[in-house]
C-alpha cells in the first residue's frame, strides 16, 4: 500500500470529501467539502439532523463508498488508491464497524463472532479465539463467552459488538447510532466501554454518530453537520467555569 | 434553592453549628451550590424567628448549637412529601432571546441556535467528564452527587433537544413561506394604561 501520512498519531483523515448522489438537478448532495481528522486515543462524535449526512460520513470513512470527490486517509493509506483487495484488507484489520442493531450472527456464540473478522483474515479459528476472548473480557464478557446472541440482552449484544470492532488490534472505530436500540442506563454503559476502550492507550480512536446529546457527550470532540457541511465543533476543555465551583 | 428546607431537614437528625451545618450541607449535594456562612447564620436567625428552630447549649468549644423545634419537624415532613413547583413565571432568558430573534430581520437562526447548541453540549462534555472521572457510587457522598450531576446533564440535554426541535420547527415554517420577520407595528400604542372603552370595544 502506498502513501503514508507524516502525522502517524492521526488514525483517519478526511479532506476535502463531498458526496453526491445522482446526477444534474435531481442530484442529492450529502456531503459537501468535509474535512476532519480522528487522532489515536479521541472519540469523536458526529451529530446533525436526519439526512445532514451523519450515516454517509462514516460509510465514506469506512472505506464502504468511496467518495465523489476528496480524499479519505486510514492509517497513512489514501483509500483511492489501494485495490478492492487491498481496501478490503484494511477494513479487515484497521477498522471496526458497530451498528445501532448490533450485526451478530445469531448461529454463532459470542466468542464465535468476534473471532470471525480474524478467521476471515486468516487466522485459524484455534488462534483466533486468545485475542477474542481477550476482547470480550475488556468488554466484561467473558465469562459469556459460549453463549449466542439470543441468549444476551441488548447491551450484552451491542458489547460483543464492540469487541468485534476491537478484536486483534484494530483501531478505528465507527459506531453509527450504537445505542439507538438501548435504553438509557445501558445505552451509557455501552458508551462506557468504548471511552475505556478509547482511552486505554491502545492507540484506538473513533468516530460515534449519534443523535442524541447525552451520549455524544462522552466524546472528547463533538462537530455538528447541516446539509452534509460541518457548521461547528465543541471541543471538552480541561475545566470549564461551570463546574468550578464543582468538586467530585 | 431551598436552603431553607434543606438545613432544616438536616438539622432534623440532631443539633447542629453554623459551620458544621454547611459543611453538612455541602458533602450532601457534591458541593455544586456552596453556601457561605453568612447565608448560614442569616437563614437560621429566620428559622428562629418562625419558631422551626431554637437555640441550644454551648459547647467547651463556644460552638453555638442550634436545635429544630416540633413545628420544623413538620415542616420537613411537609417539605419532603410535597412536589416542588416550577413557576413559569421564571423568565428563561434563552427561550425569550430566540422568540425575539425570530422576528426580527436580518438575523440568522440557525446561526444563533447552533451557538447555543455548542455551548450547551460543551457544558454536557464536561458534566459526563466530571461524571466519568467518579467511581461507582461507594458512599452516600458519591451517590447524591451522582444524583446531582445527573440532574445536570439531563437538564442540559432537555436544552439541546428543545434546540433541535425549534430548529427543525423554524426549518418547517420558513418551507411553507411562514416566519416572515416581524416589522415595527406602526400603529403604536398610546402612552398609559389603555382606556378601558376601547378595551371592551377589541
Amino acid at each position: 500500500m502506498t502513501g503514508h501520512a507524516a502525522d502517524s498519531d492521526i488514525l483517519l483523515q478526511l479532506d476535502g470529501v463531498s458526496m453526491q448522489y445522482g446526477r444534474g438537478e435531481t442530484a442529492i448532495t450529502a456531503l459537501a467539502g468535509v474535512d476532519l481528522s480522528v487522532s489515536r486515543g479521541e472519540l469523536v462524535a458526529v451529530m446533525g439532523a436526519s439526512g445532514s449526512g451523519k450515516s454517509t460520513l462514516l460509510t465514506v470513512a469506512g472505506g464502504l463508498t468511496p467518495p465523489t470527490s476528496g480524499e479519505v486517509v486510514v492509517e497513512g493509506h489514501w483509500l483511492s488508491q489501494l485495490s478492492a483487495r487491498e481496501l478490503a484488507t484494511l477494513r479487515r484489520r484497521s477498522l471496526g464497524f458497530v451498528f445501532q442493531d448490533f450485526n451478530l450472527i445469531p448461529s454463532l456464540t459470542a466468542l464465535e463472532n468476534v473471532s470471525l473478522p480474524l478467521e476471515l483474515d486468516g487466522w485459524t479459528s484455534k488462534k483466533a479465539h486468545r485475542p477474542a476472548l481477550d476482547a470480550l473480557t475488556i468488554v466484561e464478557l467473558g465469562d459469556r463467552a459460549g453463549h449466542f446472541p439470543s441468549d444476551l440482552s441488548g447491551g450484552q449484544q451491542q458489547r460483543v459488538a464492540i469487541a468485534r470492532a476491537v478484536v486483534g488490534g484494530r483501531s478505528l472505530i465507527l459506531a453509527d447510532e450504537p445505542t439507538g436500540a438501548l435504553d438509557s442506563t445501558t445505552g451509557e454503559l455501552v458508551l462506557r466501554m468504548l471511552r475505556s476502550r478509547v482511552d486505554a492507550g491502545a492507540g484506538a480512536g473513533g468516530i460515534l454518530v449519534t443523535h442524541d446529546a447525552r451520549h455524544a457527550a462522552w466524546a472528547d470532540r463533538i462537530v455538528f453537520l447541516r446539509d452534509g457541511r460541518i457548521v461547528d465543533e465543541s471541543r471538552a476543555s480541561a475545566v470549564s467555569s461551570l463546574l468550578a465551583g464543582l468538586q467530585a | 434553592m431551598s436552603v431553607r428546607q434543606s438545613l432544616l431537614a438536616i438539622l432534623n437528625q440532631g443539633p447542629c453549628y453554623g459551620y458544621q451545618l454547611r459543611a453538612e450541607f455541602d458533602r450532601r449535594t457534591g458541593s455544586t451550590w456552596p453556601l457561605n456562612v453568612g447565608q448560614i447564620y442569616n437563614t437560621l436567625d429566620r428559622l428562629e424567628r418562625d419558631g422551626l428552630v431554637q437555640k441550644a447549649d454551648i459547647d467547651a468549644d463556644g460552638q453555638n448549637y442550634v436545635e429544630i423545634t416540633d413545628a420544623g419537624r413538620a415542616e420537613v415532613a411537609e417539605w419532603l412529601g410535597s412536589p416542588v413547583v416550577r413557576t413559569m413565571a421564571t423568565r428563561d432568558e434563552l427561550a425569550i432571546k430566540l422568540a425575539i430573534a425570530v422576528t426580527l430581520p436580518g438575523v440568522d437562526i440557525a446561526q444563533v441556535i447552533q451557538v447555543q447548541r455548542t455551548a450547551t453540549m460543551r457544558t454536557l462534555q464536561e458534566l459526563t467528564r466530571t461524571k466519568n472521572a467518579t467511581a461507582d457510587p461507594e458512599s452516600s457522598e458519591q451517590l447524591a452527587w451522582l444524583l446531582v450531576i445527573d440532574s445536570l446533564i439531563f437538564a442540559a440535554e432537555a436544552e439541546v433537544r428543545w434546540l433541535d426541535h425549534s430548529e427543525s420547527r423554524l426549518t418547517r415554517a420558513r418551507a411553507a413561506g411562514l416566519a416572515d420577520p416581524l416589522p415595527l407595528n406602526t400603529d403604536v400604542p398610546k402612552r398609559g394604561r389603555p382606556a378601558k372603552t376601547v378595551q371592551a370595544n377589541a
